[in-house]
């Protein structure tokens, strides 16, 4: 028997050379190559988008399907190296500062009695990410949620003492190097193989979402006088984007940029149409006739003040809005002006509402018209040939409910972001070409998902909720979403670099949470 | 010299049987196993119970007994290059096991018992892999109890046969879809378990021995449906909606077919030192065309799930050298083919054509007590492969890839004369 012991090790030996093997090992690293690319250390810039903001919150499970953690995933299978973020405490998403909430929690999908219940509301729980917690160590994915361009440059956006005084920034308050550091100096510091920018989205997006109600800052050189919800001077994103490349430029061996997608492929702005004041005929009929007297008012009360019966006529035909049985584009509310005194019109077609905006005052009459009882009254003495006192022709002029402007973007305020926007993009585009770099026309790819994007299991789209491609915030995208992202991405990558990287399965992403865990 | 020339080619032609397709284990004797798990037309030992019943009035002893245990070492590993996605089963051992007994009443009749493992299956991938939406773990197992009778009725033909009893148990696990997650990102997935499920079935054989070195043997088993109705279905990690599933246990019905097997084979006996066994088996998969579990709870729709299987065929060679009086050494071969067709080749059971390489040794330790062991090699070709039938959205969403796999078999055995 003992002799027989002896072969043991050999039987052993026999169990692992029976071991199966591929003729090509995606584990061995015998299949994807990194062409003249090197993914040793990739670290991503950028802001929410990069770090995997979603459903209005950055929460560990959105930060595991940020984009950059997928391209390291698909990097890691030629030559890439360990992928680190700033990980949250939990999947709650809030933040506190010293123990005071300073975040919400991220939204969910509710339910009741299964069906869905709309508008998504924050997840239920203590969020567990204190802001002077300091994490320790540098990390790959850069991304900061809120940052614009030029904070990438700014030294103290990372301080913690600056969040209490709405100076820095909570989420690069958790990890940046010094109270004094930047975000590019941190990157910098990881001496970079590879990187990735997605920056300037914000520089237009604050005042997008706040409805225009900031300030177009074109011409203005200064930064540091921009309020939140200004649009960046785009000489200054030029400049900054240029310091940002050259820096990053210096030690990677290359790089991937992103351009500025258009809001209006986004749901924030294309969930509630302008055209949403569904009307049957009487109803029709009766703003039709309301805004004939609003016109008739209005003449007849420039005519009192001596302008000349035909110019009155002429500059308050505006108002004699008709409506028709169907969809009508609601009334908006603008600056009172020379040639428009009164100070609203309806939209126009291009124009936008903003998702936050109140549905059910819509449903009251925001957008047209509040009428109450005095105001029926004046209009049944007007149609009896009556004529209102100046009082009673005051009500019916203050029942018009034109809708404020931080509700919508008209088309001038869509005309300063889109100027701003493409001058963006031509900076980002020509630094891309200078320097060699992989290009993503993000801009494409998301007028793409808007027309909807076939993947095996479904269809990517952007409508709310239902579509797949945005989150519960609608503006930032679901796991899927960036996926996506980084579909493109490793496209681009392979056709610059010479690089072969596969590409990630769109349907193995999630969309949006359900939960009924809701305060 | 002569000898060994020919052993050597039967050897070349029978490479392997004995790990089967589908959710078939092939090791229900250590003897058998050796010689690529061919045996009806052998008449060796008690194992002849489970490969043909028939042949058991052959046996010259009063009392023989022959039991083992057999360990599954099976290793898939799967890679999909159009993602670069990669994944490998968790070594998670299976035990075959055996005990077969066969009482000599008289001349030309005896008694039988057999208790094996035909059927099983355990695969483990990695928790949440790629394509945990079809399976993360799964375990079945099916004991056979057969007691057996058999008759001499001529000195070249015998019969034997019986009823079989089968207990089931099973435990599946998988992810309730490619995404969803309750509210910390755990993956939602749902566990069906059933123990002790019963049914019966029966089998049939004969052997016709023309000439004392020759025995011709067939053995047939019949199809055995076992119904799993008082299992367990249990929904966990889902997240706290209405628009899900809850968390927690429901009912479900299912039906896994152990199928019909049929099997032809002689084995020759050249010399006092030389025995040579084929045997051709053909296994009625058909049966098993769709995985369907019924969810007791209405709100939960029934989970179809296709599988299409074809009858396969698999051919064993073995032979058998007598080296000592008290040394018996094995080899065979055999080609296992698979049941799964194309477009249906779910990971839960990843079976491709097999080809088995087989060797063992009997030790006579005493006049009454031999060790029998036998290995076996079971090598797959790389094989790219899809399951098509997995459905989101009322689209078709394929599973695919390239899987490659491999198993290794020790078994260990007595056998007992009176």
């Amino acid at each position: 028997m003992k002799n027989y012991i002896k072969y043991l090790p050999v039987l052993a030996f026999g169990l692992i050379a029976c071991e199966p093997e591929f003729d090509e090992s995606i584990e061995d690293a015998e299949v994807y190559t990194a062409g003249e690319a090197d993914f040793t250390n990739y670290v991503a810039l950028g802001n929410s988008l990069t770090a995997g903001y979603a459903d209005r919150a950055l929460y560990i499970q959105g930060q595991e399907n940020s984009y950059p953690n997928i391209l390291a995933g698909q990097f890691a299978l030629a030559g890439g190296g360990k992928f680190t973020q700033p990980l949250m405490a939990d999947n709650l998403g809030g933040l506190t500062l010293n123990g005071t909430q300073i975040a919400n929690n991220r939204l969910v999908l509710s339910s009741n009695a299964g069906q869905p219940v709309i508008p998504p509301l924050p997840l239920a729980g203590e969020p567990q990410t204190e802001v002077t917690n300091k994490l320790s160590g540098s990390f790959n994915n850069m991304g900061v949620p809120g940052a614009k361009s030029y904070h990438l440059l700014a030294p103290g956006y990372g301080s913690v003492a600056g969040v209490a005084v709405g100076q820095a920034n909570p989420y690069f308050a958790r990890f940046s190097s010094s109270e004094t550091a930047t975000v590019l100096g941190d990157a910098l510091a990881q001496n970079p193989s590879f990187f990735s920018l997605w920056i300037g989205n914000n520089d237009i997006l604050g005042y997008a979402t706040s409805g225009g109600t900031g300030i177009d800052q074109t011409g203005n050189l200064d930064p540091s006088t921009y309020a939140s919800n200004d649009i960046t001077d785009p000489s200054v994103f030029a400049s900054v984007y240029s310091q940002l490349i050259d820096g990053l430029t210096a030690s990677a061996s290359g790089g991937v940029v992103y351009n500025i997608p258009n809001i209006t492929d986004i749901p924030f702005f294309t969930t509630v149409p302008n055209n949403a004041l569904v009307l049957d005929a009487q109803t029709a009929a009766n703003l039709t006739g309301f805004f004939q007297a609003v016109a008739g008012i209005f003449t007849q009360g420039l005519i009192q003040q001596g302008v000349p019966p035909a110019q009155a006529q002429a500059l308050a035909s505006q108002y004699a809005i008709t409506f028709n049985e169907g969809p009508n584009r609601f009334i908006i509310d603008v600056p009172a002006s020379q040639t428009n005194p009164l100070g609203f019109r309806q939209m126009q077609p291009e124009e936008l509402l903003l998702i936050t905006i109140d549905q059910s005052a819509l449903a009251q009459g925001y957008g047209s018209v509040v009428l109450s009882p005095e105001v029926l009254q004046v209009l049944g003495l007007l149609q009896q040939g009556g004529t209102p006192s100046p009082q009673q022709a005051q009500l019916v002029l203050d029942a018009v409910s034109g809708i404020e402007d931080s509700d919508a973007l008209d088309s001038q305020e869509i005309q300063k972001i889109s100027a701003a926007r493409t001058s963006y993009n031509a900076s980002i585009q020509a630094l891309a070409q200078a320097n060699g770099l992989a290009f993503v026309d993000a801009n494409l790819l998301l007028q793409d998902v808007a027309q909807g994007v076939s993947f095996p299991g479904g269809v990517i789209t952007s409508d709310f909720v239902t579509g797949g491609g945005f989150s519960l915030d609608a503006v930032h995208l679901t796991p899927r979403g960036y996926a996506l992202i980084a579909n493109e991405t490793l496209r681009a990558v392979n056709l610059t670099y010479g690089a072969d990287l596969p590409e990630v399965k769109l349907g193995s992403y999630g969309t949006i949470y359900l939960s009924d865990n809701v305060n | 010299m002569k000898n060994f020339l020919i052993s050597g080619l039967l050897l070349m032609l029978a490479t392997t049987l004995a790990y089967a397709g589908g959710y078939r284990v092939g090791a229900q004797g250590q003897r058998a196993l050796a010689m690529g798990h061919a045996g009806v037309g052998v008449v060796n030992s008690a194992e002849t119970a489970f490969f043909n019943p028939s042949g058991l009035v052959y046996l010259e002893e009063r009392l023989t007994i022959s039991a083992g245990i057999t360990g599954v070492f099976s290793d898939v590993k799967w890679q999909n290059t159009s993602t670069g996605q990669f994944a490998e089963t968790q070594q998670d051992p299976g035990t075959p096991f055996y005990f077969h007994a066969a009482y000599k009443v008289n001349e030309w009749l005896s008694l039988g018992l057999s208790v094996s493992t035909p059927y099983g299956s355990s695969v483990e991938w990695e928790k949440n892999w790629p394509g945990s939406h079809l399976v993360n773990d799964i375990e079945l197992a099916a004991i056979y109890i057969q007691p057996l009778v058999s008759v001499k009725l001529s000195e070249h033909f015998s019969i034997g046969g019986g009823p079989i009893f089968v207990t089931g148990n099973v435990n599946f696990n998988r992810n309730a879809n490619r995404t969803l997650t309750d509210e910390e990102g755990n993956r939602s997935n749902i566990t069906i378990d059933d123990s002790g499920v019963t049914n019966t079935g029966w089998s049939a054989s004969f052997m016709f021995t023309p000439v004392e070195e020759l025995r011709i043997g067939f053995n047939y088993r019949s199809e055995i449906l076992l119904n799993s109705e008082g299992g367990e279905a249990t929904f966990s990690d889902f997240p706290n909606s209405t628009l899900t599933p809850q968390n927690g246990t429901t009912a479900f019905t299912a039906t896994l077919p152990m199928p019909a097997e049929l099997t032809i084979g002689f084995a020759y006996e050249m010399n006092e030192k030389w025995l040579f066994a084929f045997d051709y088996q053909r296994v009625y998969w058909e049966v098993y065309n769709s995985l369907d579990i019924d969810f007791a709870s209405p709100n939960i729709p029934t989970s179809v799930n296709p599988r299409n299987y074809k009858n396969a065929s698999s051919y064993r060679f073995g032979a058998q050298y007598l080296a000592t009086e008290n040394l018996s050494l094995r080899a065979g071969y055999y080609f296992d083919e698979s049941p799964v067709q194309a477009m249906y080749f779910a990971p839960e059971t990843p079976r491709n054509d097999a080809n088995g390489y087989t060797a063992g040794l009997s030790l006579q330790v005493s006049e009454k007590f031999a060790i029998d062991a036998s290995f076996l090699y079971l090598r797959f070709k790389e094989i790219d492969a899809s399951y098509d039938f997995y459905t989101e959205n009322g689209q078709n969403v394929p599973f695919a890839g390239t899987y490659k796999s491999s198993a290794f078999l020790p078994g260990i055995g007595v056998t007992y004369k009176l």
